[in-house]
């Protein structure tokens, strides 16, 4: 992984908070140094060096147990030194305040903090507390970048390029982060997006950010190259916004009829976890022309590139 | 900073001389003896007197607010009658009213009396204005006839909308017999639901919970329904959307007695303001789109809007500091008020300094029944000297609230005041300047 240490400095931003007019550029280094750690990943001993004697803090104050497994594989790939903190072990439940938390931990010498958050720029403001490095692994219902930046990932390997592919993303677009940040980051590489689902789910202004709409699944995926299935997340449904799950599934769901009124093969994805039967349907998740297991490995090999470039190149010679 | 008692007999000297009233400017000097104008125009003084030299400053009316919370009783920490004060003469304001959102609430004569009496000896003029409902809780109407008697010069549950229009109608009917205002803060709570900012283009890609325009225009469509059904007096408060000013444009033409006012910050910022999730701008109502904005400033030009009033809200760092949704809403804004006006008013829209003090002066005394003639031979001096065309950067130095929650620290002001006399007492900048 020698080749590695030339790309220490690369990106722009010091953090990762979201992929809002995040420069292309950063992308394609973050996409390309992926490849790289996904070759270690098959390799009978999966780890390198990288991140030795750097200090990363899991900070989750909202449950997410594959991003938080993803992450934590990720460093320890890297070599990095990693501490958990969650929610439900932590101190805010005590009445501490966010602030408080954050400026405790970092005083105990850290170099970076991956953060899930149930409110939107609670990465941003975190930034404004402590000196380390700031990942966004989720605020609310705002960004979810490397959660993107896996998906482009993983469509860059399935299609050879990001620019002019056609990507439908299907859901609750409302309460999703994944799809404001994989609108950011896929038209800033040049591809199109059109957003699907129920029409009270899907924000009249983001048509701003110079996507299509479409509130009919076929002609979705008449339209697209891929679709990005994002999970009906019930939980965040404090209205019953959608009235019933048959109801969804009929208008909605993918299922293999669907798919089979169209001619072209399309690639299905899904950021999981899957409610199979209603989002989508088993046989479509575990069939051929979905990449969903493709996603997570890829998750892993993006997050490292993640992890390596923002705090890559502290131990060895003070470089950075 | 300082605040002295004024000495028996003081000259502002040499300065211009701006009567809002009268809509005269002229230039000369106003004698004042014992904290009472005795005299204005061209001054030969004997004996004793202090001068104070106001060449190339601007004498007026000192301003009055009929919109700021001052936190007394309940949460001190955040800011006092007595800080309030400090906030308020910053600001040039000599007059403030007070929102009963207290803890407890003033809801009651004897908590009325509580401000009245607590406030006497103080710099500025505070006026309480009393709950609509007992315990702001929007069942039962308070003794509006007892708190008028201690002071009360409005009645509001600002924070609290009055959600129930049959409540409503009836604290509009009962206002009639003790011929005060009622100021409804108008939210929809159903439409609002969780919002945290405009509900728009910023608020979509943020992920915030956005809150309509919508909420604010249809309970002030109600509002404006009901208050010419009974004919009482409304008065609008923090108006922040178009739709809003439609409403109140329309009504306006038949019902004269209706009234309205817009706070300096939706005047200066718009949504996109907020991208960097500056809780600051977390406002109650939210600060909306630069469409919105510009209709403000068009309604403020064609009299929609009839004041100016800073909803000056203080809160400590930790209700500020914190993540989006946790924060409070409001900011301070008594400090910052004719710097950031006269900004977007004078410089920026065309205003002239006579309109625009005329909506921090005379206007807001008309809708809350204050004396207007603050130039009048005998009259207990209100004034403030203002420096209109000072260029400087608003730091936390200007700040003299007990609160610091001020999204317009490093922003460029233009205006700014010197001296504020009020209650024989005077308040001298004598800070940093931050050119
Ligand atoms: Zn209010």
């Amino acid at each position: 992984m020698r080749n590695l240490n030339k790309k220490l400095n690369m990106l722009k931003n010091k953090h990762l908070l979201g992929l809002k007019e995040y420069p292309a550029k950063d992308l394609k280094t973050i996409i390309d140094t992926a490849y790289n750690f996904k070759t270690v990943l098959d390799r009978p001993i999966k780890k390198v060096p990288s991140l030795q004697g750097v200090t990363i803090v899991n900070l989750f104050f909202e449950n997410s147990t594959r991003t938080k497994i993803s992450f934590e594989l990720a460093q320890k790939r890297l070599s990095a030194d990693t501490v958990n903190f969650s929610a439900s072990s932590s101190s805010l439940k005590k009445g501490e305040s966010f602030k408080d938390t954050a400026q405790n931990i970092e005083s105990m010498k850290i170099d970076a903090v991956v953060m899930r958050h149930p409110t939107p720029g609670a990465a941003n403001h975190l930034t404004n507390f402590i000196d380390s490095v700031v990942i966004n692994a989720g605020d609310g219902t705002h960004e979810h970048p490397t959660q993107a930046i896996l998906d482009m990932m993983s469509l860059h390997e399935k299609f050879g390029k990001l620019k002019g592919l056609k990507v439908a993303i299907v859901g609750d677009i409302l309460h999703s982060r994944v799809a404001l940040s994989n609108i950011y980051g896929l038209t800033t590489m040049g591809a199109e997006v059109m957003l699907c689902g129920p029409s009270n789910l899907i924000p009249v202004h983001l048509k701003e950010l110079g996507v299509k709409v479409s509130y009919k699944i076929n002609e979705a995926l008449d339209w697209a190259d891929a679709v990005n299935v994002l999970r009906i997340q019930r939980e965040r449904m404090g209205k019953s916004l959608v009235p019933s799950i048959r109801e969804y599934r009929e208008m909605f769901g993918i299922t293999s009829k669907k798919l089979s009124l169209h001619k072209k093969e399309i690639v299905v994805m899904h950021p999981g976890p899957m409610n199979r039967g209603v989002e989508i349907d088993g046989d479509v998740a575990d069939g051929d022309q979905a990449i969903i297991l493709d996603q997570v490995l890829n998750g892993v090999a993006s997050r490292m590139s993640i992890l390596f470039l923002l705090c890559g190149g502290k131990n060895s010679d003070g470089e950075r | 900073m300082s605040v002295q008692k004024l000495n028996s007999r003081v000259v502002l000297q040499n300065g211009t001389l701006l009567d809002p009233l009268s809509g005269e400017t002229f230039s000369g000097d106003i004698l004042i003896e014992n904290g009472k104008i005795a005299q204005i125009g061209k001054i030969l003084f004997d004996g004793e007197i202090e001068k104070i030299d106001c060449s190339g400053k601007v004498i007026t009316h000192g301003f009055c607010d009929l919109h700021v919370h001052f936190r007394e009783p309940g949460r001190e920490d955040k800011e006092t009658l007595e800080t309030g004060t400090l906030a308020a003469l910053a600001g040039g304001f000599t007059r403030v009213c007070v929102m009963p959102n207290t803890n407890p609430p003033l809801d009651s004569p004897e908590a009325i009396n509580f401000i009245t009496k607590k406030s006497e000896n103080l710099a500025v003029y505070i006026h309480p204005i009393g709950a609509i409902t007992k315990n702001q809780g929007g069942d039962d109407i308070t003794e509006m006839g007892l708190m008028k008697k201690e002071g009360a010069v409005a009645f509001s549950d600002d924070g609290l909308p009055v959600q129930d229009g049959s409540m409503m109608r009836i604290a509009l009917e009962y206002s009639n017999l003790v011929e005060l205002p009622i100021i409804n803060h108008a939210e929809d709570e159903c439409l609002r639901s969780n919002g945290l900012m405009n509900d728009g283009v910023v608020s979509s890609q943020l992920g915030l919970d956005g809150n309509l325009d919508l909420a604010e225009s249809v309970m002030i469509h109600r509002d404006l329904e009901l208050a010419s059904y009974t004919n009482a007096r409304l008065h609008i408060p923090h108006v922040s959307s178009s739709k809003s000013l439609d409403h109140i444009r329309k009504v306006k033409l038949v019902n004269h007695k209706v009234t309205a006012e817009v706070t300096p910050h939706h005047l200066y910022f718009n949504e996109e303001a907020l991208r960097d999730f500056n809780t600051n701008l977390k406002v109650a109502p939210p600060i909306r789109t630069e469409s919105d904005r510009l209709n403000l400033i068009k309604a403020v030009k064609d009299g929609t809007i009839d004041c100016i009033a800073t909803d000056h809200a203080p809160h400590t760092i930790e209700d500020k500091e914190t993540t989006f949704d946790l924060a409070s809403f409001g900011m301070i804004g008594l400090e910052s008020c004719f710097g950031a006006v006269s900004k977007v008013l004078i410089r920026d829209n065309g205003m002239s300094l006579l309109d625009v003090v005329r909506l921090l002066t005379v206007r807001p005394r008309a809708i809350m029944g204050f004396e207007k003639d603050l130039f009048k031979i005998g009259a207990e001096v209100e004034l403030a000297v203002i420096d209109p065309n000072f260029e400087y950067v608003f730091k936390k130095e200007n700040i003299k609230s007990r609160s610091v929650n001020s999204p317009y620290i490093g922003e460029k002001m233009i205006g700014k005041i010197n001296y504020t006399i009020s209650k024989n007492k005077i308040y001298k900048e004598v800070g940093v300047i931050n050119k």
